[in-house]
């Protein structure tokens, strides 16, 4: 006799290694197939648009690193073209191409944690110690110029904070590890940023290729994304997805050649675009946008090398004095003690700025009354679209693709409760 | 693929969405804004979506004008805004909504036109408590299960009204009212024109 058969509601989390983070989700299953998600979200909800509206614009920058906490700099890109377009403000050009390559830096960054967490999601191992490897240098990038690995605060209204430093820092001689040993650690730190960086770009390409080794071709990895998730494009241009997940499904649409902000325009590089709009493609496109961004890197390292020039406005209603001007004057004295206490005024309007954000498209609308505060702020997080199309991209698939779904999506909580 | 201009753009709207439908337009900061009617909305969304190419939306926010610049907001208090893309035409466009009645915000929902739009609107009925009517599942969506109110509307405090905390004597999680005192370390200041010479 055959049993009984019975529908299974299903919790998911919020406490699970696959759902990256607090991702609540409440599965009705038809024995192992899903016939509706519903993502519960809020989990890590803080409030970032209301506290901004309390802050100033300075003030509010960090708050920007903690959205999307692996791509802490393409946040506050976004949040600082909003202001500056507001403001009508020019970014010096070497501003411009240090927040290209800091952004593209971030794309890598994205992106590795996402093949090493995606992959884990599908039982592949050995990706995730790759993909960390090399994040490790990357943060090393981030540390250097902006004193914090992760959570930087680096980029300003009007530019960057700092230029980029001449000298990388360098591993310490301890008792774990002798001289020798250290020598080979900072064989590569000798030089500039620059010098590092551009090392890194010479370096990368080869990473990527042991990454496809590891899964493009390999048997378990196709079986798990090729088919799963698909979506078509006129489906994934009515869900409002943007980034990978749009290109996956065959449309080239990518800010950076379409609208672009900042130097885009005068680098080369090329869009990758999926086919068939499942898992597989979406990996694929992931992977070559990789690539493209080592290329862009290498363009701005090449740039930025050889020429100086400043990196923030000199303008001090929106950038500070120099300190020692602001030491020696008294008009940068007051300038700086202004901007401090009670912040840059923004002029009366509202603006909505977007960034190609590794994971899709970043927005910020801003809302501006004339004060030192924003009157609202609005963050468009990619995530929080792509999040809720899970389930209609997972209905009728089993109960493992969801985890692949998920996994594909580059879900981070951070950016999608705010 | 062709880049609409934005005069283009704002030709098309005049001549396809007519005159009832379009409350006020303009053109800023190279974005383009149209205010259009509640009671226009439904009509308006499906017209931009399948005769100007409007084919994705992606955002939808809430907002509350009660506070704006300080003083008495004349009109409607709350709006929903839309921000629309255009993939053929590579073109951006601007949807404000009023909602008429602010005691008990409504405005049409779109999500039949746009499917991207369900979350965002749940969101902003969660955070606004702006009604989208003819949505198929408005539930709060970003704040935790229970909770009373509409954070993000210029009356409601910062710190909130409640907080959470373990308590060792019932063994379980409960709310009290907030303990923290509400306090502004930057004031806010809407300087008059040209204030300091600029």
């Amino acid at each position: 006799m055959a049993a009984e058969i019975r529908n299974y509601t299903l919790n998911f989390g919020p406490q699970h290694p696959a759902a990256h983070g607090v991702l609540r989700l409440v599965l009705e299953l038809d024995g192992e197939v899903v016939e509706r998600a519903d993502p519960h979200i809020g989990l890590l909800h803080r409030a970032t648009e209301k506290l901004a509206e309390s802050k100033t614009y300075i003030q509010s920058l960090p708050y920007m690193d903690r959205l999307d906490y692996v791509s802490m700099m393409a946040n506050e890109h976004a949040y600082v073209m909003a202001i500056e377009k507001l403001a009508g403000i020019e970014v010096p050009i070497r501003a411009q191409y240090i927040r290209v390559m800091f952004d593209e830096i971030t794309r890598v960054l994205n992106h590795l944690m996402w093949i090493g967490a995606h992959g884990l999601d599908c039982g592949a191992m050995t990706i995730f110690l790759y993909a960390f490897r090399e994040r490790e240098d990357l943060m090393d990038c981030y540390e250097a110029v902006s004193g914090a690995r992760m959570h930087a605060a680096y980029y300003r209204p009007g530019g960057v904070y700092r230029d980029l430093p001449d000298q990388m820092p360098q591993y310490q001689a301890s008792k774990v590890r002798n001289e020798a040993a250290i020598k080979r650690l900072n064989s590569n730190r000798e030089g500039s940023l620059l010098d590092f960086i551009e090392d890194f770009t010479n370096r990368f390409p080869t990473y990527v290729d042991e990454y496809e080794t590891l899964l493009t071709d390999n048997r378990i990895w196709k079986q798990r994304t090729v088919g799963i998730g698909v979506l078509t494009p006129e489906r994934a241009m009515n869900l409002g997805l943007t980034g990978p997940m749009l290109r996956g499904s065959g449309i080239a649409w990518d800010l950076r050649k379409k609208q672009p902000y900042e130097v885009y325009d005068k680098l080369d590089f090329d869009i990758p675009v999926g086919k068939n709009g499942d898992c597989y493609d979406r990996y694929l496109v992931r992977i070559e946008e990789m690539r493209q961004s080592n290329r862009i890197i290498k363009q701005c390292v090449a740039w930025l090398k050889a020429n100086p020039g400043p990196v923030i406005v000199d303008n001090y209603k929106i950038a500070p004095p120099s300190r020692v001007g602001m030491k020696s004057n008294m008009e940068e004295l007051i300038h700086h003690f202004k901007l401090f206490t009670e912040g840059m005024h923004v002029p009366e309007g509202e603006a909505y700025a977007a960034v190609e954000h590794p994971k899709g498209e970043f927005g910020i609308y801003m809302v501006s009354d004339g004060a030192n505060k924003p009157y609202r702020l609005k963050i468009r997080a990619p995530g929080f679209a792509h999040l809720a199309a899970l389930d209609e991209m997972a209905r009728g698939h089993m109960l493992s693709d969801v985890v692949a779904i998920i996994g594909t999506q580059d879900i981070v909580f951070g950016e999608i409760d705010r | 693929m062709t880049t609409m201009t934005l005069n283009v753009l704002v030709d098309e709207l005049n001549a396809k969405l007519g005159e009832a439908a379009i409350a006020s337009l303009k053109v800023e900061l190279d974005e383009v804004t149209v205010e259009v009617p509640a009671t226009q909305w439904a009509a308006v969304s499906l017209k931009l979506r399948d005769e100007l190419k409007f084919e994705g939306c992606l955002d939808v926010c809430g907002i509350d004008y009660s506070a704006y610049k300080d003083s008495v907001w004349e009109g409607s208090r709350f709006a929903a805004i839309y921000h629309l893309i255009s993939y053929a035409h590579n073109v951006r466009l601007r949807v404000r909504v009023f909602a008429t009645d602010d005691d008990f915000p409504v405005v049409p929902s779109v999500v039949e036109v746009w499917s991207g739009t369900n979350w965002f609107e749940r969101e902003a009925f969660d955070l606004y408590g702006i009604v989208f009517e003819g949505h198929p599942d408005l539930r709060r969506i970003l704040t935790d299960y229970g909770f009373v109110g509409h954070p993000f509307r210029k009356d409601f405090p910062l710190s909130g009204y409640v907080e959470m905390r373990y308590d060792p004597e019932q063994a379980r999680v409960i709310y009290q009212p907030v303990t923290i005192e509400p306090r502004e370390i930057t004031p806010r200041i809407i300087r008059e024109e040209n204030y300091g010479g600029r």
